[in-house]
């Protein structure tokens, strides 16, 4: 073989073996050794099941007004009732459905167009980069909530808008650290020897580019969808949630407003509930970022 | 660093004309409108006559400049729920109390964050340490609100020691001013703390094991002096880093807080905007809170030129 063909021969095979920065069931392992993530895990499985088989699970109809008003927990009612007579313990199994559907959907939803915005914003750079950066700083200067609740003034209430809202509303947070890691991989071997051999720009994202920088995006998403899950609870408590009919904690514990002297416990569960969550969420969040040791990915973020 | 400055404040000035002409036109390109809202189809004339005197039929970009025109001159407009009420006035009184409200939180949380974290790092690991660290997991995953309400619950309810709701001017007084405030204040500052505490025990931490504060031990210099004097301040570069994102918790925070204790702040008045359609209002909003982040972030951005000696030297 010539001389030019032995290298591009060498090239070829750099190319096709993408390096895996991390062997990836190691992970789980060590996920295992931290008690709080643990401990937070076992809580969202149960809390997962108990929304799936709610209907099972609740002892009784969440909309249900048939019984006393205001009763304190016992045992018939583990968790009192509420001013209208239901079951506060139904109405809150039946709650972590919306909860968890709307947090798990937004972070998803955000993710895939806060990734793509970063891919192409990263990797093409020029003029698709500053439009879309301009528009995601633009958006980076405000907090998440607030932008939410615009968008909720803008679309409507609902749960279909407020899914988008809050989908809208996290993108910024994807696409700023897509893009930085995109700019890093870029200019890695394995990358520029797949544009020597002529690979197209779909296959690189695809096959190069895109499984290096999916690490911070799953830490980004466990960051998120916490907050997504504390913007949902906070519309529905002012009123720009999801419909009246449909008990979500946040909208519980609106409810439990004008009754706080009159039944403390109407206040104190949802928003233990809320709390719980979203805490064993940090739990694991946490230890899985001590996992992909993020600030091995952030070279490029030190001038923004 | 003043070319730096004039850089950034033209920037944020396109910031915020651009949020301003976003808000525009999002408002307006949604099909429903506040008089249809308010008549309901039973007098659709009233309805038509209405909106011509708000100006609202003409064809957007007319509207547009009006408005521009209007908001250069500092007019923001006019209620069109209720009563016909300026918007910049309804503004101005709504702005000092969740002005009290965000300053009173920062400074109390700001304090008691930066305190812990130290204390968090200078003794690391011992119980009070992980008790800070609980704390600090827990006020970053409660909602503000539920943590006002439970406030409310506890202090006001039970113990009857603070009032539950509304507002006292300071010209009122100090203690009935700051006794309103006390509590939505723990409740909005919470997760600010959070962030603050965690960040400035591990900035400490770092800046503890460095080079030069090996040095300053080997010099015999007393750990107070250390710890005060020359790891805080370099511990502090992060820790203003991250004040910008913990600031917008803290207002987005009050926004929330100020519906649970019923204090007629901006964040009521925009909710309320939002609820009754009110255009201008929502506008109006909006735009002062966009000015209010645009400007802390620049704020943020300044300040940290002027502590890191380094990025001043390098811009």
């Amino acid at each position: 073989m010539t001389e030019t063909t032995d290298t591009l021969f060498q090239l070829g095979k750099l190319a096709e073996t993408t390096p895996r920065e991390r062997s990836n069931w190691a992970w789980l392992r060590t996920l295992w050794r931290s008690k709080p993530a643990v401990l937070g895990s076992v809580f969202l499985l149960l809390l997962l099941i108990g929304a799936l088989f709610a209907p099972a699970i609740a002892p009784y109809d969440p909309n249900d007004q048939a019984f006393e008003f205001l009763q304190a927990p016992s045992l018939a009612h583990p968790l009192g009732t509420d001013d209208l007579g239901r079951d506060l313990f139904s109405r809150i199994v039946f709650g972590a459905r919306v909860s968890l559907f709307v947090g798990a959907s937004t972070v998803l939803l955000s993710s895939l167009i806060g990734v793509l915005l970063g891919l192409l914003a990263g990797y093409y750079g020029g003029w698709i980069d500053t439009i879309i950066m301009r528009y995601i700083d633009l958006q980076w200067a405000f907090p998440n909530f607030i932008i939410a609740v615009y968008l909720v003034a803008v679309f409507g209430t609902g749960l279909e808008n407020v899914i988008i809202a809050v989908t809208l509303a996290f993108l910024d947070d994807f696409a700023r650290v897509v893009r930085g890691m995109v700019l890093s991989i870029r200019e890695r071997e394995y990358v520029l020897s797949a544009r020597a051999l002529g690979a197209s720009d779909a296959r690189i994202l695809w096959r190069h580019v895109l499984p290096n920088a999916t690490a911070p995006v799953i830490v980004q998403a466990t960051v998120s969808v916490s907050y997504a899950i504390l913007a949902e609870a906070g519309l529905s408590f002012l009123g720009l949630g999801v419909k009246p009919s449909t008990p979500t904690w946040g909208l519980i514990l609106s409810d439990a407003r004008t009754f706080i002297s009159r039944g403390w416990w109407l206040a104190v569960f949802p928003g233990l509930a809320i709390t719980l969550t979203v805490l064993s969420i940090n739990f694991l969040g946490d230890a899985l970022r001590d996992i992909f040791d993020v600030r091995e990915y952030q070279e490029e973020e030190g001038g923004s | 660093m003043s070319r730096y400055l004039v850089k950034r404040t033209i920037a944020s000035l396109i910031v915020i004309w651009a949020v301003a002409t976003l808000v525009f036109f999002m408002l307006r390109a949604v099909p429903g409108d506040p008089f249809r809202a308010m008549l309901a189809d039973v007098d659709p004339q009233a309805a038509d006559e209405l909106r011509r005197k708000f100006g609202l039929d003409r064809p957007m970009y007319i509207q547009y400049f009006l408005w521009l025109g209007r908001m250069a001159q500092g007019d923001l407009g006019n209620s069109i729920y209720g009563s016909n009420v300026s918007v910049s006035r309804i503004i101005a009184e709504a702005f000092p109390r969740t002005l009290s409200l965000a300053g009173l939180a920062f400074v109390i949380s700001l304090i008691l964050a930066i305190s812990a974290g130290i204390v968090s790092a200078v003794r690391k690991n011992s119980a009070l340490d992980h008790t800070f660290t609980f704390f600090a997991f827990l006020g970053l995953s409660m909602p503000d609100f539920w943590l006002g309400i439970l406030l409310i619950i506890v202090f006001a309810v039970n113990l009857q020691w603070l009032p539950a709701i509304g507002y006292v001017p300071l010209s009122k007084g100090f203690w009935p001013w700051f006794s309103h405030l006390i509590l939505p204040a723990i409740a909005a500052g919470t997760p600010f703390s959070a962030i603050v505490a965690r960040m400035t025990r591990s900035a400490m931490l770092e800046v503890l094991n460095s080079e030069y504060i090996k040095v300053a031990r080997a010099k015999g210099l007393t750990e107070q002096s250390i710890v005060f004097r020359h790891a805080l301040k370099n511990a502090l570069i992060p820790v203003v880093t991250v004040m910008g994102i913990a600031f917008a918790l803290l207002m987005s925070g009050a926004v929330i807080v100020e519906n649970v204790f019923a204090i007629k702040g901006l964040g009521r008045v925009l909710i309320q905007g939002i609820l009754n359609r009110d255009y201008p209002v929502v506008q109006g909003a909006i735009l002062v809170v966009s000015v209010i982040f645009v400007f802390t972030n620049l704020l943020v951005d300044v300040l940290y030129t002027v502590i890191d000696p380094r990025i001043r030297y390098e811009s």
